[in-house]
């Protein structure tokens, strides 16, 4: 399906989440390249809608519904927030996630800004969100609740099935409409205007002087931007960046050598809030992270020919992570919805 | 979305093919293939080019046509002979962005 996806767009209901059209770029004194490279990093206006699951406010409220509630998992303990929780920037600050069958093998990763992902997972096992919506449920490691059990349980509860009549009018509540509600809520998950965007739009004081330095290193002599380019700061490419373990990611979906060992590029907006970094939680901060990408990584058939030393001064180091810093936004608190629950009769 | 069959890519008669099988050259460049689809004869080639600064990896998994490149560096190009009939859809490993439907025609 993903090959021949279909976007329309839709304007986002809160568009607040969004950053307006850029104003006119102030005279840059660093000449104008580094406008050049501004003009990459504009945020969208509109969030990517696919054309066979349209936005609709019902069916995004039943989606965050379903995402918040823990009777989506067998022993009703985890929902899909447990691990993807918006305090955390949509993860869980842990190394790896843990389920209701233990520590997963892969850290959980943000669900921020997936209307725009091409495809899912750190190895792209999925390839649209409603195609990866039911896995975690059924996943005995995840939440363990078989999925021929999941809509005699939600039909028990009444308000579910008003809300699945109201957001699939004439087809009510069925597995794949439960995944469609919660991959239509996932889409307006949003990162926030971040202070880095006010500066690409032009408020030349919105960042420091190092950040500005920090993102033109980026760009340039540290290589960051051959795969985390674009608003997003990722092409949603597949990498072996050289971290030591033994996971092969990619390769074991799509089994070609340069596939060993790669995951996919992250999004690094809000990246400063979601500690511990890679598929595998081995970077503590993002210092370790630009060390890591200083040394070049382990040497290896796979490793990505990006990848190389990059020899940067202690004050090249430190620009980088103050520019990372200016990705995080000021994102609209993201509010709790009361879940369903069956009626009761009055009296006794 | 813009992106039609357009840039129709450039044939080129091959001196030596008996069948006539000529070459088609996809460019890569800004992480897309210079068209999303094309027609060939089977027999045909494709050279896929690479003129980006970073490193592509054509492959297909289509039956009958699968192949893999593997990594191609930048300025290298290489050529993929199509031999069976059928639609063969050519994707780049790293860049699941970029895709090229191919028809091949007997
Ligand atoms: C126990 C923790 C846990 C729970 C519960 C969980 N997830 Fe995840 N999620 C993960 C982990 C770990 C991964 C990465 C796994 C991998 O790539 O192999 C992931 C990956 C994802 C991704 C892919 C993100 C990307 O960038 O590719 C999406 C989307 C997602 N989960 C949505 C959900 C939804 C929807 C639910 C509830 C139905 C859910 N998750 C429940 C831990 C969890
Ligand atoms: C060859 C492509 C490539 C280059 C070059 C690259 N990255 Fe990455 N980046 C990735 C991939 C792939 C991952 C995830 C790797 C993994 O988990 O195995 C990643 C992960 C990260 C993370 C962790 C994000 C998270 O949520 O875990 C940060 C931060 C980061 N990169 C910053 C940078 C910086 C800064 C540079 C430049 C110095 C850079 N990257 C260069 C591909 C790249
Ligand atoms: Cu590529």
């Amino acid at each position: 399906m993903a090959f021949a996806r279909k976007f329309v767009t839709a304007l986002l209901a809160a568009t607040s989440l969004l950053c307006l059209t850029p104003a006119a770029p102030a005279a840059d004194p660093a000449g104008p390249s580094l406008q050049a490279m501004k003009r990459d990093y504009a945020r969208p206006t509109a969030v990517p809608f696919p054309a066979d699951n349209p936005y609709t406010v019902e069916k995004v409220r039943l989606g965050q519904q379903l995402f918040f509630d823990p009777r989506l998992s067998g022993d009703n303990t985890r929902s899909c927030a447990t691990c993807h929780n918006p305090a955390l920037s949509w993860g869980d600050g842990l190394a790896k996630g843990i389920g209701t069958g233990g520590t997963l093998g892969r850290r959980s990763p943000t669900i921020l800004n997936l209307a725009w992902a091409e495809l899912l997972m750190w190895d792209g096992r999925k390839d649209s969100l409603e195609a990866q919506a039911l896995g975690p449920i059924e996943s005995g490691m995840e939440m363990n609740l078989a999925l021929k059990d999941v809509v005699p349980k939600l039909e028990k509860v009444d308000g579910y099935r008003t809300a699945f009549a109201l957001a699939f009018p004439g087809e009510g509540l069925t597995l794949a409409n439960v995944a469609k509600a919660i991959a239509t809520y996932e889409r307006t998950v949003v990162s926030g205007t971040a202070p880095f965007d006010r500066w690409v739009a032009g408020e030349e004081g919105a960042i420091s002087d190092g950040a500005k330095r920090g993102f033109r290193l980026f760009n340039t002599k540290g290589n960051c931007a051959a795969c985390h380019s674009g608003w997003n700061l990722t092409d949603h490419s597949f990498h072996d960046i050289g971290l030591p373990d033994k996971d092969i990611g990619r390769a074991e979906h799509l089994p070609l050598p340069s596939m060993r060992h790669a995951f996919k590029t992250p999004t690094l907006r809000d990246v400063a809030r979601r500690a511990p970094y890679m598929h595998d939680g081995s970077l503590p901060d993002l210092w370790a992270v630009v060390e890591h990408y200083d040394k070049g990584g382990t040497a290896r058939p796979s490793l990505s020919p990006e990848m190389r030393p990059l020899r940067l001064t202690p004050q090249e180091k430190a620009d980088l992570v103050a520019f990372m810093l200016t990705l995080t936004g000021e994102a609209d608190p993201v509010t709790l919805p009361a879940l369903p629950v069956p009626a009761q009769p009055a009296g006794f | 979305m813009p992106l039609r069959p357009a840039l129709l890519a450039a044939a080129l008669l091959l001196a030596a093919g008996p069948a006539l099988a000529e070459t088609h050259v996809v460019d890569q460049a800004n992480k897309k293939f210079s068209a999303t689809e094309l027609a060939v004869k089977a027999g045909d080639t494709v050279r896929f080019v690479n003129k980006d600064s970073i490193t592509h990896n054509v492959y297909s998994q289509s039956p009958g046509n699968a192949f893999d490149v593997k990594t191609q560096k930048p300025g290298e190009s290489s050529d993929v002979v199509l031999k069976s009939a059928g639609e063969v859809e050519v994707r780049c490993a790293i860049h699941p962005t970029m895709k090229l439907k191919v028809t091949v025609k007997d």
